[in-house]
């Protein structure tokens, strides 16, 4: 089997504009997605308490609505988790309520109004963690994008390495605009799928880059698009059966993992697809546009032996 | 060419067999046992114990599969969950015959049940976190600033005996915050009394503030005074929380400081949170009380008929002791006890501090009872345990409160640990919980192992149908990822959690890009007319460069959120990184041991890698 048969480099390069403009709309869509709705997050960061609880049959959310609304708990979010049969409910974090008896006394609330729940999983999370969680998500979102500039600025060049980390972010922030756009819930593993994928789309274009690399030195003679271009060309087979391999291993997870794994798979999915293409049509353009070229690559020893050798090589 | 040298092959083959005996102890599933330790920090579980129960079980006719003794305790591995539960019931009986007063922890466990000659190996199964095996979790934080206003206020309460004593005349002592101010009136005293303070009281940092005839002296505790009460603070409630959690009956609980002012305790398999919160939440009282020393009294209660207003209590040494009912003074007002020495006499002695309000009643106490004995009780559960009784010589003022005589080191130790445990050093505040349901446990087991076992699958099938026998291999040295990665969790008894397993999926996904990468490379050579073993060495060599910079990139990701993370995203992080590291190794030297064991030393017409498409005319793919 061989799923790729090109005859000839990709003009990648000849679009470039047309992708950096694509790219640059989905962008300032999920910003303004971000601002205008917010991101849904999880009980781990806003703090609260989130119990889910069991029924044997259909669970009736009215009446659990009901039941916690007349035992005086405002703003509860009741709703079904993965099944009819499970529910999940959220109460939000209150001044007086500062122990964590609320999982007990909803509990009793239940058993009470709407009998027959077993309890699966009680999370209560204070204030002071939510904040923590919070800073040590965007500290650690700092160290990537500062271990990956510095690595890659050290191994290739600093041009590589900002537009890596430009069009890699840009991943990020249309994951997240996803998440803001469809209020699925940001929880602290949806965090971790963000930073694994930052991690792994880099590779993408390290893949590209080490290409591009090569070819300044091997091949003589071409203009820095045509340079991409072939680079592009020649590792997409690589970078779709990759990509398709961990997808299937993500899709897997996105139907066996459960609700748990749920937003974990789909981050990573949409980090995924938005990979490629960043990785491939967005880092690469700005490589360009940055003004890169063979001089690079190629040490000045060997550049004053090519001075003789300039014009007389296709 | 494309061979490997012998070395190379054994380290290949050792460190797969390594592996494989690491994982194994995966396979031997748990079976149920009954866990026998000890609930005091005096009593110890032996072989005495282990006879003990080795004639328990034999007296009731049961038959275990093995007991031993390490070092938690008494462990019996039992057939079934039936006789489990009779078999602690039995314990149960047999340790504790007095169940208020529990001496042992007798607590239900599961016991891996690989063979013996793996578990001395240390090769044991992989520690499953609390969301695969459901239990509770709960994060404390010790109120640090309660503490230090305590201790401040005990400081206040010496600072006026202290002044009494050497006769300094001030204009009154306050507590403002996390300061002591001292007024004065003039500035001869005020030296006189930063001289005394200087001499008594080194854990303070003296300023002077104010002028005219309104001079005040600020006294605050000096940072390393503060680490080490916070310090002492954190070691005090998590002693007092290990004692409450004896109770419970838990086979491992994990009590664990986390940063400065913070707890862990975890305890798998406990689905009661309500009464692991009473418990853990719960402050025994002190209480201070006058022993009814009425000639008479004491056997007219041993005959059964207590007097009006009294208790019988039983003293530790075993003695009876007949209490008055009249609470004096309560634990609160108890800041400090410690064991040390009688500095006259070098007997062992408990010393004890009591705050302002607390020495004012403690001294009016001993001035009207010098002579007669008082009873300090430790009431926990409604339930009241004599610690000490001590007869009062003298009044004793300045809240500074020794005990001394009839008791060795260990007792002194052991009275100044239960006086402490009746007053907290600082309040603690769950600020985050988790419970965990069994069936939640298992169920995420299966979810998190359908996922990796059906991607796996899919990844197998697609890789093979590509790459044919180089697919084959691959696949081979993604196994052996697995195998590495599993070996190493368990090796380093890492806690596997729901994001661990997802870790490894993903690790999986992604570590198949670097055979596709290699794959891809030796196509690519054979698309340019390489013979079949050049272009497998120039496979490998070319991939090279790209997978050391593609998993570098990973890694530094990974480290970041092993550094940053907490809870969930740690279990990411760990397996993710370990699992970058296995996959180098996997995916590089395992697959080419494989390919030269299948290809190497000999001449080959063809790779049996997939169709390779040759374009008619290439542009520039020639050099």
């Amino acid at each position: 089997m061989e799923f790729f048969r090109i005859k000839k480099d990709i003009p990648f390069m000849r679009h470039a504009l047309v992708f950096n403009v694509i790219s640059l709309i989905t962008f300032l869509l999920a910003v303004f997605f971000l601002f205008s709705r917010g991101l849904h997050l999880s009980v781990e960061f806003t703090g609260g308490t989130l119990i889910e609880v069991a029924y044997t049959q259909a669970a009736d959310l009215g009446k659990i609505r009901e039941g916690l609304g007349k035992a005086g708990y405002t703003d509860i979010a009741v709703q079904n988790f993965g099944s009819s049969q499970d529910v999940m409910i959220r109460l939000p974090l209150k001044e007086e309520q500062s122990s964590a008896k609320i999982g007990e006394s909803v509990m009793e609330v239940l058993n009470a109004e709407a009998p027959g729940a077993t309890l699966r999983r009680v999370e209560f999370v204070g204030p002071q963690v939510g904040k923590e969680l919070a800073e040590n998500g965007s500290l650690a979102l700092l160290l990537v994008i500062l271990g990956i500039v510095l690595y890659l600025a050290m191994r290739f060049e600093w041009r590589f390495s900002v537009s890596a980390i430009i069009a890699n972010l840009h991943d990020v922030i249309i994951i997240l605009g996803f998440f803001a756009f469809f209020q699925w819930e940001f929880s602290l593993s949806v965090l971790a799928a963000v930073l694994a994928v930052l991690g792994y789309s880099v590779n993408e274009s390290v893949v590209v880059f080490d290409r591009v690399r090569e070819t300044f030195k091997k091949v003589r003679g071409l203009t820095t698009p045509q340079v991409l271009d072939h680079a592009i060309t020649t590792t997409i087979s690589r970078t779709i059966i990759t990509h398709g391999s961990t997808q299937l291993m993500v899709l897997s997870m996105l139907i066996f993992g459960g609700e748990t794994l749920h937003y974990f798979s789909l981050a990573l999915t949409i980090g995924i697809c938005f990979g490629i293409y960043s990785s491939v049509l967005v880092a690469s353009p700005l490589v360009m546009w940055l003004g890169v070229s063979r001089e690079h690559f190629v040490k000045p020893k060997k550049q004053i032996e090519g001075a003789n050798e300039e014009g007389a090589v296709v | 060419m494309n061979r490997y040298p012998l070395w190379k092959y054994v380290i290949v083959a050792f460190s797969l067999l390594v592996g494989l005996l690491y994982t194994l102890p995966n396979f031997f599933g748990e079976s149920p046992a009954v866990q026998v330790s000890s609930a005091k920090a005096t009593l110890k579980t032996d072989t005495k114990t282990l006879e003990r129960v080795e004639n328990t079980l034999k007296t009731a006719n049961i038959e275990s599969n093995g007991i031993f003794l390490d070092t938690n305790g008494v462990k019996v591995r039992l057939k079934d969950t039936d006789t489990q539960l009779k078999v602690k019931d039995l314990l149960e009986k047999q340790f504790n015959p007095d169940a208020s007063d529990p001496q042992y922890v007798v607590a239900l466990n599961l016991l891996s049940s690989s063979p013996q000659w793996l578990t001395s190996m240390g090769a044991l199964p992989m520690y499953l976190g609390l969301d695969l095996r459901g239990g509770v979790h709960f994060l404390l934080e010790v109120d640090m600033k309660g503490a230090l206003t305590k201790r401040l206020d005990s400081t206040a309460a010496d600072l006026r005996s202290l002044f009494r004593d050497k006769n300094v005349r001030h204009g009154g002592i306050n507590r403002e915050g996390e300061r002591i101010s001292i007024r004065f009136r003039d500035e001869e005293t005020r030296t006189k009394a930063r001289n005394a303070l200087q001499d008594n009281q080194p854990d303070l940092t003296l300023i002077e503030q104010g002028e005219g005839s309104d001079l005040k002296l600020v006294a605050t505790l000096k940072p390393t005074a503060v680490k080490k009460i916070q310090e002492f603070a954190i070691k005090q409630n998590m002693g007092t929380l290990h004692n409450r959690i004896n109770e419970l009956g838990v086979a491992e609980p994990v009590i664990a400081q986390q940063g400065a002012d913070r707890i862990v305790v975890q305890l798998p398999g406990v689905q009661d949170t309500a009464k692991a919160k009473d418990i853990l939440g719960r402050t025994a009282t002190l209480e201070i009380r006058m022993v009814d020393d009425t000639a008479g009294a004491l056997e007219a209660a041993m005959a059964g008929q207590v007097p009006f207003g009294t208790e019988l209590y039983v003293e530790r040494g075993g003695r009876p002791l007949l209490v008055k009912k009249q609470v004096l003074l309560t634990g609160d007002r108890l800041t400090d006890a410690q064991p040390g020495f009688d500095s006259q006499t070098h007997e062992p002695a408990v010393h004890l501090s009591l705050d302002s309000t607390g020495s004012r009643i403690f001294k009016e106490l001993t001035r009207d009872n010098v002579g007669k004995r008082m009873a300090i009780l430790l009431i926990e559960k409604g339930k009241g345990e004599v610690v000490t009784a001590p007869v009062i010589r003298t009044e004793i003022g300045g809240g500074r409160v020794q005990i001394s005589g009839s008791m060795n080191t260990v007792e002194a130790n052991d009275t100044a640990l239960l006086l402490r445990a009746g007053s907290l050093a600082a309040p603690m505040e769950i600020i985050e919980e988790r419970t965990i349901g069994p069936s939640l446990g298992a169920d995420n087991i299966t979810k998190g192992f359908h996922s990796t076992m059906w991607g796996f699958a899919a990844i197998s099938v697609f890789m093979i149908a590509y790459y044919m026998l180089f697919g084959l291999i691959s696949v081979t040295a993604l196994a052996s990822n697995l195998l590495f990665l599993v070996a190493l969790l368990s090796l380093l008894q890492a806690t596997l959690t729901l994001p661990g397993i997802a870790a490894i999926a993903l690790t999986l996904g992604m570590a198949i890009d670097s055979n596709v990468l290699i794959n891809e490379r030796i196509r690519e050579e054979l698309r340019n007319g390489a013979s079949p073993q050049a272009a497998i060495r120039g496979g490998y060599e070319h991939a090279f460069d790209t997978i050391l910079d593609s998993n570098i990139t990973t890694l530094i990701a990974g480290v970041a959120l092993l550094i940053f993370g907490s809870g969930p995203v740690r279990g990411f992080a760990v397996v993710h990184c370990l699992g970058i590291l296995t996959s180098f190794f996997s995916a590089v030297v395992v697959s080419r041991a494989l390919v030269n064991l299948v290809y190497g030393g000999r001449k080959i017409q063809s790779l049996s890698i997939g169709q390779i498409w040759k374009p008619g005319n290439s542009t520039v793919a020639s050099k």
